[in-house]
């Protein structure tokens, strides 16, 4: 439940629509229960009722920012602008320190401000743990789309990310 | 140094049994924490870890991203939500009854 819930707030981004799609997912769950199959894993059947409901209902309503608006950038990205290539650098321990600075907020926003099919595909892969396939059949699209949108969402994530630290001084602008 | 390669990959690794180099290693970085390659590949990939220091401390700082993202992204059940859910589970059974 409280990782539902949280999936949950990062799809609608924010706790009205949250609450009523948790409901609504639950609902829909008792009413097809009949149909859950012993054996099949019951915590991605409920994230597909989840995923399934919020597309139908919420995506009319706020469906920006469109996937073709993402920036690609380079692999490692955030990683090469924490400092991990510069002069005197003291470490992979001290770019994982600046990590945890990031706050809750940070972290929440930046993923709230991926188009919809990456947030999705970055949330239940890394957030949730789910595997390529099992997202594949959550959001019921080809496993090759998966790794398209969770590879372009995660570089997208790390943009936002670095915008954030930018602002707070945790991040290098130019990196060498 | 670990690499600045600009394409991503969809590929798993079938069929492909050399040894993985910095590049390789980068373009199949997210597929390795994943653990969603080839056997063959993970293994080609794990030995260049083996060997190669800035490539274990990009990865490395790729894994604690991840959990730093999962870590924060937790928000507190309002509590109101589970007595809705019950309320409306309960007037589903009345109703199918």
């Amino acid at each position: 439940m409280p990782s539902l819930y949280s999936a949950a707030m990062r799809m609608t981004r924010n706790p009205a629509d949250a609450e009523d799609l948790v409901q609504e997912t639950y609902l829909k769950a008792y009413r097809a229960f009949g149909s859950y199959q012993e054996g099949t894993n019951l915590k991605a059947w409920l994230y597909r009722i989840l995923t399934n409901t919020f597309i139908n209902t919420y995506r009319a309503k706020k469906r920006r920012p469109e996937e073709s608006d993402v920036e690609d950038v380079e692999d490692l990205y955030l990683y090469h602008r924490m400092g991990a290539d510069s002069p005197g650098s003291i470490g992979r321990s001290a770019e994982d320190e600046a990590l945890e600075k990031f706050t809750d907020d940070e972290v929440k926003l930046a993923i709230e401000s991926l188009p919809e099919g990456f947030r999705i595909a970055v949330l239940l892969a890394d957030v949730e743990g789910f595997s390529y396939k099992e997202i594949a059949e959550i959001m019921d699209v080809p496993i090759g789309t998966v790794m398209s949108r969770l590879h372009r969402g995660r570089r997208a994530l790390q943009k936002a990310l670095a915008e954030y630290g930018l602002s707070r001084g945790l991040v290098d602008a130019h990196p060498s | 140094m670990a690499a600045d390669i600009t394409h991503g990959s969809t590929d798993l690794g079938e069929g492909d049994d050399e040894l993985a180099d910095c590049e390789e290693t980068v373009h199949r970085l997210y597929h390795f924490l994943d653990g969603e390659l080839t056997e063959d590949r993970r293994r080609a990939i794990q030995a260049h870890l083996d060997n190669c220091g800035p490539c274990v401390d990009a990865i490395g700082f790729e894994a604690e991203l991840r959990r730093v993202v999962a870590d924060r992204c937790k928000d507190r059940v309002p509590p109101q939500l589970l007595d809705r859910i019950a309320r409306a589970i309960r007037h589903e059974q009345a109703r199918s009854i």
